[in-house]
């Protein structure tokens, strides 16, 4: 299902620090058409490529003003259904609808800390510079238990 | 920046200790890790510079971008030598155990950092407010899976990382395409370029040391799909062989290329089965009903495959060779039974844990997979109320999931038994000095998964730090010129320019090739002759000469890839890196006279496998300048005894390998 844009939702990002689909999309297929050249509306972004779209939803979820959507890949599903989730920063929400209008709804978590407060090395040991040669342990030394019964030459 | 353009780049030169070539799992790891050592070198006044380069942004790059429903590899209560015997069963045998068995004994620290940040893990009832590392149990979906809601399992990973190195140390958008050697010493690395994709600028690095981590190899085979749905790759479809390929270009030794992964999944979507298999119990059913990998079990005889099988525990290829018995019958289409697994398991529910149930069904597709809920909606499938299709895919190469592909590293020196060959210095470093890898990139050790990936990049980045440590008062000094590496780098850019306008179709010039024709090119000559999905897997001696030729001919052609932009320009590298990458698989498919993966892919010449002869790994280098490919034997060793139910075959001792 290659994402495309809603015209009367899309803004461009004109109000925020960068453009979200065009900068997060894995794979270089979102683009903002300036001068409407390429789409005949200008400020919109558009899937440039939706023949190479993994339908990963990464410009789907990243999208603040939900402008981006789904249409399943035309070459292989039938017409008439949607995917669509709503991000937030803590859990996502699912609306699904079947081709034959039946309804699905689930929310799951995503993270259970606050977006951008990931601490890389909070309670973390420092590193040892005599360990820096050793093979058998990483910084945090928290290798796991080895049985060494279990090698030929033990 | 006015005066540059598109066809004069700007370009931009630096200078680091450390380059970590990618963004995803094994590169996060990899950030992760070195800082802190880099840090503690800092106190004692050594200095180094790390730096990251991403193709495209870090929260959402690489194999995990869309999320995942499991971690595949978590030791827990398990030892580490017997996920070295689960993938040395799963590979035919053929496996760095060293390579393996370190991966086994560092991943679990990566997972708990992981639930630390801010993954959330599914565990046991009584166990919910307990942390892995605090002993919480977590659910299980076979003996090294743990369940988890892992929609944003790459954005929290990708931000620890972030976090560690800052993203003043972090260059997204930037495609590194080339890497290059040192000028006084042709097995050593010295740099590496590539270009923005967002503006005019092309970017040189040179460094101590690098960490390529750019991910497998996909749509080097035609797939299933080709109009819209030829993005709805199984594995990701930015993944271009880049890895491979710019080891192989630079003189690195590679190892079982011939391996692929070709994952029976829900047909079209290719939604994961693990959790169906697995956690549901789910059983897969042929046109009629039948339980066709209990029926075709026999005919694992007729070529020796059975000496890899105990009961219906075998190796991932030999459940798909049970299916493709089925396929060249007629007797598909191949169903998984969802319904009966799901009024199975509801059977002592209450309604309340039915609706979870389902809710989790769902999940696991929506964290990774939701196209396969878009052909579910589509197509008006209900779980537990129809039956889905399951169906094997096009081939992937990579070396991270349940595949082998990849690069021939020097392993870790404190695992008892290692033989010589396995090591020759730093943790996985390359034949070719200072250029390291991890992930995808490392062959030989499939079964890492997201989790032993991260694990991976950071055992990595540990011996890049002493590398660099050890190596601080080398200069690097690039084989090519600034300007040769440019004008190579940017000819795709130049060709278009120049030719134009001597047509008045884009796309249709006697001068250029476009890449996306380029792609089509390569799919069909590796479907076609390098056994691939129109011929069910199959090749032989002779179709693999003609996919030579025509290989060759290609490898010709990519020096007339036009990009008319530069989207354009990172497709050409792309499938520039795919051709390579396709071109190794081809060539060691040609060397290895056996069908070790049947179900993978058959040498119709030779359908055995062939302990005797091929019980060894197949390493190959490349030499770009004359286009020859060498391969050669390399000797296999068990480390690990093996257990009391596994195959006598596997123990067996290698003989005559040269």
């Amino acid at each position: 299902m290659p994402t495309y844009v809603r015209t009367d939702k899309c803004d461009g990002c004109k109000d925020e620090d960068k453009v979200y689909c065009m900068y997060i999309c894995p794979h270089d297929l979102m683009l903002l058409d300036k001068d409407g050249s390429k789409t005949g509306h200008a400020m919109k972004a558009l899937n440039q490529e939706p023949e190479q779209c993994w339908e990963c939803y990464a410009c789907v979820k990243a999208c603040p003003k939900q402008a981006i959507e789904c249409r399943h890949y035309a070459d292989v599903v039938p017409l008439g259904a949607s995917v669509q989730p709503l991000r937030k920063t803590d859990s996502i929400i699912w609306s699904i609808k079947f081709r034959n209008g039946n309804t699905k709804r689930f929310q799951f978590p995503v993270r259970t800390t606050p977006e951008g407060s990931a601490d890389p090395y909070g309670g973390e040991p420092e590193a040892n510079m005599d360990e820096l040669a050793d093979h058998g342990t990483l910084f945090t030394k928290s290798t796991h238990d080895c049985d060494l019964d279990q090698f030929i030459e033990s | 920046m006015s005066e540059y353009s598109f066809g004069n780049p700007e370009i931009i030169e630096e200078e680091v200790d450390i380059l970590i070539i990618g963004g995803g799992m094994a590169a996060c790891g990899a950030a992760f890790e070195a800082k802190r050592w880099i840090d503690k070198a800092m106190e004692q006044g050594i200095n180094l510079k790390v730096k990251l380069v991403d193709k495209a942004a870090m929260s959402r790059s690489g194999a995990v971008a869309q999320g995942l429903s499991a971690i595949n590899t978590y030791m827990g209560e398990n030892d580490p030598a017997d996920y070295v015997r689960y993938v040395r069963d799963d590979l035919m045998g053929i496996t760095r155990e060293d390579l393996v068995y370190d991966v086994g004994r560092h991943v679990d620290d990566s997972v708990h950092n992981f639930e630390k940040w801010g993954l959330p893990i599914w565990k046991q009832p009584g166990d919910e407010g307990k942390t892995l590392a605090e002993g919480g149990k977590g659910v299980r979906s076979g003996k090294w899976q743990i369940m988890i809601n892992g929609e944003s399992y790459k954005w929290v990973v990708a931000e620890a990382a972030k976090n560690a190195i800052g993203t003043e140390n972090i260059a997204e958008h930037v495609f590194i395409v080339r890497l290059e050697t040192d000028r006084n010493d042709p097995k050593r690395i010295a740099g590496a370029a590539g270009f923005s994709v967002r503006d005019n600028t092309l970017h040189v690095y040179k460094f101590k040391c690098c960490l390529l981590a750019a991910g497998g190899a996909v749509n080097v085979f035609r797939p299933r799909s080709v109009g819209e749905g030829i993005g709805r790759a199984w594995y990701p479809v930015w993944n271009a062989g880049s890895t491979y390929s710019m080891a192989a270009e630079c003189g690195a030794e590679l190892t079982l290329m011939e391996n692929r992964f070709v994952p029976a999944r829900f047909k079209d979507g290719y939604g994961p089965v693990g959790a169906w298999f697995l956690l549901f119990k789910a059983r897969a059913l042929n046109a009629f009903g039948e339980n066709y990998q209990k029926k075709n079990y026999g005919s694992l005889k007729d070529h020796g495959y059975d000496a890899y099988a105990t009961g219906l525990k075998m190796g991932t290829c030999l459940r798909n060779h049970l299916m493709m018995q089925e396929l060249k019958d007629g007797r598909g289409p191949l169903f998984i039974d969802t319904p009966t697994a799901m009024s199975n398991l509801a059977q002592n529910m209450t309604p309340q844990e039915i609706r979870h149930l389902e809710a989790e069904a769902w999940e696991d597709f929506l964290d990774m997979t939701i196209a396969q809920c878009g052909v579910w909606a589509g197509e008006n499938i209900e779980p537990d109320k129809q039956m889905s299709e399951i169906m094997p895919t096009e081939p992937y190469l990579l070396g991270s999931h349940a595949g082998c592909a990849g690069i021939w590293v020097s392993g870790p020196q404190d695992i008892p038994g290692t033989p010589d060959h396995y090591h020759w210095g730093y943790n996985r470093m390359t034949t070719v000095k200072g250029l390291f890898t991890a992930g995808d990139g490392v062959g030989a050790s499939g079964h890492k998964f997201s989790s032993g990936s991260h694990a991976e990049g950071r055992i990595a980045a540990k011996a890049m730090v002493k590398f660099a440590i050890d190596n601080k008062d080398w200069n690097p000094e690039m084989a090519r010129s600034v300007d040769e590496i440019t004008a190579e780098i940017y000819a795709p850019v130049k060709t278009f320019l120049k030719h134009k306008h001597y047509t008045t179709t884009i796309n249709v010039n006697p001068h250029y090739i476009t890449p996306k024709m380029f792609q089509f090119r390569l799919q069909k000559i590796m479907d076609e002759y390098v056994a691939g999905i129109s011929t069910l897997y199959q090749t032989n001696k002779t179709m693999l000469e003609v996919a030579e030729r025509k290989l060759e001919m290609l490898r010709e052609d990519s020096l007339k890839m036009r990009a008319k932009d530069l989207h354009e320009l990172l497709r050409a590298w792309e499938n520039y890196h795919r051709l390579i990458a396709a071109f190794a698989h081809m060539k060691h498919i040609q060397f290895r006279e056996e069908s070790r993966y049947p179900g993978y892919y058959y040498r119709t010449d030779y359908m055995k496998i062939d302990d005797e002869h091929w019980k060894c790994f197949t390493n190959s280098t490349f030499n770009r300048h004359t286009g020859e490919w060498k391969l050669w034997k390399v000797p296999y060793v068990q480390l690990i005894r093996k257990s009391d139910d596994e195959p006598e075959a596997i123990a067996r001792p290698p003989s005559r390998v040269t």
